[in-house]
């Protein structure tokens, strides 16, 4: 479904993305770990399309289109989705109305039928019970005043909401509470099929007992160092970074 | 140059949808502007003695006036002798009812979405439509005027209720006032006049629709509304104007009389032509618009949506001299490419326990410049009086710009006076974020700036929000992206 190759891309002229290889099969989840400023959040970016960006060298192909050449509104509607780190908060704007603008452009590039009110709320219920959220959150201003843990849940909703095929989940476990934590995780795996993938970057090995991912993928400046199975992420949490580190350091200055 | 520039860079060229003209044979006073100007209009329209005396009284009064420069805009001077101060479409009789009025205006309005033909009308709105200088038609007279309530061109109230106009023309703006308000007063041709009796609430939204067609015609409207004790009316103003490469000069005046527990509503969705991208042509709206809280408990709320023009000045203000009386003022002031619009309210508070509100939102982007100016005033009888001003800003792109000039002056220490100011620019996390989720730019940009204008908004009849949120996402259409 996804597939990167060799993927460099940098912000200011600053090379963030090194050389990134990788593969992404419908039905799996993958996990990306490493740690802070390896460039986690600027992969999911640059394949959500943020222009800030800059590909310097590599290719990416989702369902064998160049991933690469679309616009991040048409990567959307062609099914890649991104909960953000720090979803941004859009004042005047309920979430309600935010996401029927959204499903409906998505649904029309789809060749689908927009939605009209009654449809569109009753969508609504249902994939609110999936992640428990509640409809005050949704009637006011997107994000706006939300509590982070509440961001992240509304994250998920819009998720469950726009029915994607990749889904990029970048630090969502960051910010739950341990309630929350199983109940987004729950949705997440709900929404899990045999068509679709999940990418779920996060620092902590606690969400990957939720969602268990198939392949576990260390990313250290710029490049995926490191990949295995849930072990590596236990692994990772009883021992740190710094053995990947040095190994990647010292095998750098040979 | 960054990628928010950039996108920013590539603006609009979205052609004004109202930009067409019509030719139709028109009743026109000769170009110019002197004594002989008036006494033609004024006999045009069969005035009474003391109303062309009173426009030669504010012509006077004008000619020793010089034109207004503290506002933040600039433009060339405007030629007023080679303007023309009236024209009419000819009509072969004054039409009695609307199925008398050529369908060919009717069509005009048509082609603005206007229906005057009653049975069609969007349910519950009265509409008088006011082309170039004269009022064309007005609907649902009979409907009203069961009610007690007059609703009819300003040229039919000085015919058929000439007490009340005598009453109550200059009371609210004296013919002193300014510079465009004497003129004006000198040569208004047409307009809207409202009286609402006591103790009645009008059942329907009264509106007026103004639209300029003629070349090189000022169009100086007067709209005057009046609400006895105890009424209640809501009343829309909305304006168009065919695209010209000049500018075109519109200064109408308005004023609201409101009287003891009486309630007007006064909204306007501006749209007057604002001029290509180059900057080049667009109206010239020199507005003055105020109202006076005259009775206790009163209460005058106006709201606008400014979407139009190359330079709006305007200021719509409350003079609230009833204890207890009322004062909001409710604004979206939207400029792109060249527009430049200064424009805010004045509040006056001069009764015990007054209260007023004002909600400014300015919007920029291209190379336009938006100012709000703003002034609140407590004089020395006013215990209690209460302000709270909020005037947001929002810049799309760095070649725009949004300056505030609030004005407080308190004479009474029991005042209590709030200013809230926020500038704020659409961000690119913002249009990457409705992005992401499979939202076009464009429709990002008309989402973000109508959540951000949506406490104005939400004060308009609803036909007329929808109506407003189309008109900000096509002013803003390709403005980013
Ligand atoms: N505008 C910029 N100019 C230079 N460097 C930048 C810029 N924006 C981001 N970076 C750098 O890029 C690197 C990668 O950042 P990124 O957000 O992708 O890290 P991350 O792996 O998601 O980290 P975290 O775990 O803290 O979320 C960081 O070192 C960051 O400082
Ligand atoms: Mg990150």
């Amino acid at each position: 479904m996804l597939s990167i190759k060799n993927l460099h891309a940098s912000i200011e002229g600053t090379p963030i993305l090194r050389g990134i290889n990788l593969e992404v099969k419908a039905g799996e989840v993958h996990a990306i770990m490493g740690p802070n400023g390896s460039g986690k959040s600027t992969l999911a970016s640059v394949l959500a399309g943020r222009e800030e960006y800059e590909v310097t060298e590599g290719e990416v192909s989702f369902k064998g289109k160049d991933l690469l050449d679309l616009a991040p509104e048409d990567r959307a509607r062609e099914g890649v989705f991104l909960a953000f780190q720090y979803p941004v908060e859009i004042p005047g704007v309920s979430s309600t109305n935010f996401l029927r603008t959204a499903v409906n452009q998505v649904r029309e590039y789809r060749g689908l039928e927009s939605l009209d009110a009654v449809k569109f709320l009753t969508m609504m219920k249902e994939k609110m019970k999936l992640v428990e959220i509640d409809q005050k959150l949704l009637s006011r201003s997107l994000n706006e005043g939300f509590s982070g843990g509440e961001k992240k849940r509304n994250e998920i909703f819009q998720m469950a909401m726009l029915e994607p095929t990749l889904s990029i989940l970048d630090e969502t476990d960051s910010g739950l509470d341990i309630d929350a934590l199983r109940i987004v995780s729950n949705g997440v795996n709900q929404l899990k099929s045999k068509d679709n993938a999940t990418i779920v970057v996060t620092h902590y090995q606690r969400l990957l007992d939720y969602i268990v991912p198939d392949f576990v993928h260390v990313l250290y400046k710029g490049k995926i160092v490191k990949s295995g199975t849930k072990d590596l992420a236990l692994e990772l949490e009883e021992k740190g970074y710094d053995w990947i580190k040095e190994a990647v350091d010292s095998e750098a200055t040979v | 140059m960054s990628k928010d520039n950039q996108i920013l860079e590539e603006f609009t060229s979205k052609e004004y949808e109202h930009g067409w003209s019509v030719n139709f044979e028109a009743d026109e006073a000769p170009i110019g502007l002197n004594e002989e100007i008036i006494k033609w209009i004024s006999a045009k329209k069969e005035e009474p003695q003391w109303l062309l005396e009173w426009r030669l009284k504010a012509f006077k009064t004008w000619q020793n006036m010089t034109e207004p420069n503290w506002a933040n805009v600039t433009y060339p001077k405007i030629d007023l002798q080679s303007l023309r101060y009236y024209s009419a479409p000819k009509q072969n009789n004054k039409p009695k009812s609307l199925d008398e009025v050529d369908p060919e205006l009717l069509q005009i309005y048509e082609r603005l979405g206007i229906n005057l033909n009653e049975q069609k009308k969007l349910q519950g709105i009265a509409v008088d439509a006011v082309l170039d200088s004269v009022s064309v038609a007005t609907t649902f007279k009979g409907t009203l005027s069961k009610l007690g309530i007059i609703f009819c061109s300003f040229s039919e109230a000085v015919k058929e209720h000439p007490e009340l106009v005598k009453k109550y023309l200059g009371s609210v703006v004296p013919m002193t006032d300014n510079y465009y308000a004497a003129l004006n007063s000198a040569v208004f041709s047409d307009g809207s006049f409202c009286y609402i009796p006591k103790g009645v609430r009008c059942p329907m939204e009264l509106s007026t629709y103004f639209r300029i067609n003629a070349a090189n015609t000022g169009q100086f409207e007067r709209t005057l509304i009046v609400a006895e004790d105890d009424s209640y009316v809501s009343y829309l103003e909305g304006c168009t104007a065919p695209q010209r490469d000049e500018n075109q000069l519109h200064a109408a005046v308005v004023e609201i009389y409101a009287s003891k527990n009486a309630e007007v509503k006064y909204s306007t969705v501006q749209n007057w032509f604002p001029g290509d991208k180059e900057g080049k042509g667009g109206i010239y709206n020199f507005v003055t618009k105020r109202g006076i809280c005259a009775g206790d408990n009163s209460k005058i709320s106006w709201t606008q949506v400014e979407t139009g023009s190359a330079v709006t000045w305007k200021y719509p203000s409350c003079i609230l001299k009833g204890d207890n009386s009322i004062g909001e003022f409710y604004s979206v002031a939207v400029t792109n490419n060249y527009q430049q619009a200064d424009t805010g309210t004045k509040m006056i508070h001069i009764g015990k326990n007054t209260k007023s509100r004002i909600v400014s939102k300015g919007i920029s982007a291209g190379k336009s410049q938006n100012s709000y100016r703003g002034q609140v005033q407590v004089m020395k009888r006013a215990d209690n009086a209460r302000n709270f001003s909020q005037c947001d800003s929002l810049l799309m792109g760095d070649k725009c710009g949004a300056h505030t000039f609030p004005y407080i002056d308190i004479n009474n220490s029991t005042a209590k006076v709030e200013h809230e100011a926020t500038t704020s620019k659409i961000g690119e996390d913002q249009l990457f974020y409705c992005n992401q989720r499979g939202i076009s730019t464009e429709d990002a940009v008309a989402l973000i700036v109508n959540g951000y204008a949506k406490e104005v908004l939400n004060q308009l009849p609803m036909e007329f929000a929808v109506e407003a949120q189309k008109l900000l996402a096509l002013t803003l259409e390709g403005s980013v992206g």
